[in-house]
């Protein structure tokens, strides 16, 4: 026999995993264009939330029907794949269903693959009803229109079809089906395939499964899929801290104790200028955000639960804070395009994060109530972000709704956010 | 009702050599808010009855910086912070219970950075450990049988994790505790939080409280109750809207305080 087939599915398999490599590659540099946040400590708690929250799926469930069918498909994702390290072996030596040899164990597995391909199947198929046909809010919203619904469909397409694929692949196999052992659903379709020329059949079903893998394999960098991968490292630099804590500025700590400290010489040149002090206070682009939440916006799958659980989105509100996720990411996307056509550098490109794919009104409407941090089925953190864009507004561009200033400088006066006396402050005791 | 109201500073404990149990942290709408004086009031009237050894700061308490914070002016409120920290720590205060959840929060997880380390507690935690170690007692059954819902607070619930405790309160008044469709983890927000206390509300096509109100309303409650002078501000404007005078309003400590008619 030629060696034809093993060398097309070597420089299938390569190039397939090179491709890949170079996307991951540019995924950590783009997460790494953000600035640098103190994620040390806490290991041990840290690998306990992702091991409960992304590999045990455990805030899923919250949502019984879409928790359920999620878990069978990733569980059919992952245990199925274990069959992908066969069809590689047999794709690279030629040789067919090499761990055919290990006897009912071998009947034991594929069984179960098959099972699970089923399941799969028919959990995606309700899946692209819910999207498509079941009137479901949190898919109709705005920010869902175009891409982000094609993306969301395309893959359920790749999944039933590779599901497909992988029942035919056997249901077409004459050895396999005629060894009885493991055909648990695909002796149910292999009669379907009589009288035909099964080997062409097994043989076209095999090569598209495998081509199918790889394709999905680098489709994931351009998808919202991406979760499948980045949901662990999330989960892992995900907050540790109470969900009511927001960051201490550090920099502006050092500027409130120079300010409040009676020995610090009034007239010394500026020498802290250098000790961080930022270009920036708040984030108006991506630039200005740190690397778990630019982690998390690569992480987010576009769900919904976030902007669903969202008290301002619910009262019509223009906040969704999927949006948020969603616009972060897109201008990451495209700032890491522009740094791609300038030699590895950033060219201004007038474009802001801020402004031109989010704007303020979405920004002054939420209420930090953390619905959104709750509702996230891996960990991302809508809230620091919308934080970070209102410190800029607040801090560089004094741009707060007037209510706001107004209640800021009461407690600037007097120490309260409604224009009282603070010597009054005991006299509700009277 | 009892006598005047007991309520030491901590300038005054301090000046005879005394140290109190806990430091009362009363917050801008328990100090300044009508309805919020109320809640602090039915407060302090249960510490005095549970003889509780505590003071207040008075004039020198300010805004620990909570709205600013969530405004986005970090400078502001580390100034409040640090401020707050240093008349704090010259007292040498361990441990704070407040009844805004707010405060709460901030005292809690965003002073310690600073300089500020303190136990606190919310005013529902610690009345529920007067119960337990029988400091204080529920007298009279005014609430008995009557329909509760408890309105989780955000600052309270999904900040803190602290569900329960006015939950066990409620509880101890025998009366119904009825929870509505979105509770604890999944409470709605009252719509104040965030500093949007302090400004309108962005065009939409409802206000967070009605729609909250709403929900309180599907359950049928008799009493909405509350743990956070905003969140009661809140309610109560939107019961007024939806609800006027079939739903009553009420803090867990007031529930509390008028149950043995203090």
């Amino acid at each position: 026999m030629s060696l034809l087939p093993n060398i097309i599915f070597a420089i299938l398999i390569f190039s397939g995993l090179g491709l890949f490599t170079r996307n991951v590659r540019k995924l950590r540099r783009n997460i790494n264009l953000g600035k640098d946040v103190d994620t040390s400590g806490n290991t041990k708690l840290r690998w306990i939330n992702m091991l409960k929250i992304a590999l045990g799926q455990g805030k899923m469930v919250r949502r019984p029907i879409a928790g359920i069918l999620h878990i069978i498909v990733y569980l059919g994702f992952v245990i199925i794949n274990i069959e992908v390290l066969e069809i590689i072996i047999d794709g690279f030596f030629g040789t067919h269903r090499i761990f055919s040899g290990i006897g009912p164990i071998y009947g034991v597995l594929i069984g179960a693959f098959e099972v699970l391909a089923l399941l799969v199947f028919v959990s995606v198929i309700i899946f692209w009803f819910r999207r498509n046909m079941v009137n479901i809010k949190r898919f109709m919203s705005s920010e869902m229109n175009g891409w982000p619904k094609l993306d969301g469909n395309l893959i359920l397409y790749f999944e039933i079809v590779l599901m497909a694929l992988f029942i035919t692949m056997n249901a077409a196999d004459i050895e396999f089906q005629s060894s009885n052992n493991g055909n648990i659903i695909s002796q149910f379709l292999a009669p379907i395939f009589e009288g035909m020329n099964v080997n062409i059949i097994e043989r076209v079903a095999w090569w598209m499964h495998i081509v199918g893998i790889i394709i999905f394999l680098n489709y994931l960098y351009y998808s919202k899929h991406l979760h499948i991968l980045l949901a662990f490292p999330n989960t892992y630099f995900g907050s540790v801290k109470p969900k009511g804590f927001l960051n201490n500025v550090e920099s502006i700590t050092n500027e409130v104790k120079l300010m409040m400290d009676p020995e610090v010489d009034p007239y010394a040149t500026n020498s802290t200028e250098d000790v961080n002090t930022p270009d920036k206070f708040g984030a108006s682009d991506v630039l200005d955000l740190n690397w778990v939440q630019l982690l998390n916006a690569y992480t987010c799958t576009e769900c919904g639960r976030c902007t669903s659980e969202c008290p301002a989105n619910q009262t019509g509100k223009k906040l969704s804070p999927r949006k948020i996720m969603m616009d972060t990411r897109d201008r990451l996307v495209e700032v890491g395009k522009n740094i791609d056509s300038n030699n590895g550098e950033f060219k201004l490109d007038g474009i802001q994060l801020l402004g031109d794919y989010i704007t303020n009104e979405e920004i002054w409407a939420c209420t930090s109530c953390n619905a959104c941090v709750e509702a996230c089925p891996i960990s991302i953190d809508p809230l620091s972000i919308i934080l970070e864009m209102r410190r800029y507004l607040v801090m560089e561009q004094s741009a707060a709704p007037m209510e706001l200033n107004n209640m800021m400088s009461n407690i600037e006066n007097n120490g309260a956010p409604w224009p009282y006396n603070q010597m009054d402050r005991l006299n509700w005791k009277n | 009702m009892s006598d005047v109201l007991k309520v030491p500073t901590m300038a005054e404990l301090i000046a005879t050599g005394k140290q109190p149990e806990i430091l009362f942290w009363v917050g801008c709408a328990g100090s300044f808010d009508d309805r919020a004086r109320k809640i602090t009031k039915a407060f302090v009237r249960l510490l005095n009855k549970a003889k509780v050894d505590f003071a207040v700061l008075g004039t020198e308490e300010s805004c620990t910086g909570d709205p600013a914070k969530r405004t986005g002016n970090e400078f502001l409120f580390q100034m409040q912070a640090v401020s707050n920290i240093e008349v704090l720590n010259s007292y040498n205060v361990e441990k704070i219970v407040t009844a805004c959840p707010h405060c709460f929060n901030t005292l809690k997880n965003e002073y310690s950075s600073l300089g500020g380390d303190y136990k606190v507690m919310h005013h529902t935690q610690f009345l529920k450990s007067l119960l337990d170690e029988g400091r204080l007692a529920i007298e009279g059954g005014k609430f008995k049988g009557k329909r509760i819902t408890f309105h989780d607070p955000c600052f309270l619930g999904r900040a803190n994790d602290i569900y329960e405790a006015p939950r066990d309160l409620i509880k101890k008044l025998d009366a119904e505790l009825v929870e509505m469709k979105n509770c604890r983890k999944k409470g709605l927000c009252c719509g104040a939080g965030g500093a949007q206390m302090f400004k309108d509300a962005e065009s939409g096509d409802k206000e967070i409280n009605i729609e909250r109100t709403e929900q309180a309303m599907q359950v049928k409650p008799e009493i909405i109750a509350a743990g956070c002078p905003f969140c009661n501000t809140m309610m109560t404007d939107g019961v007024k809207n939806k609800a006027e005078g079939q739903i009553e309003v009420m803090d867990v400590a007031e529930l509390i305080a008028n149950a043995s008619d203090l």
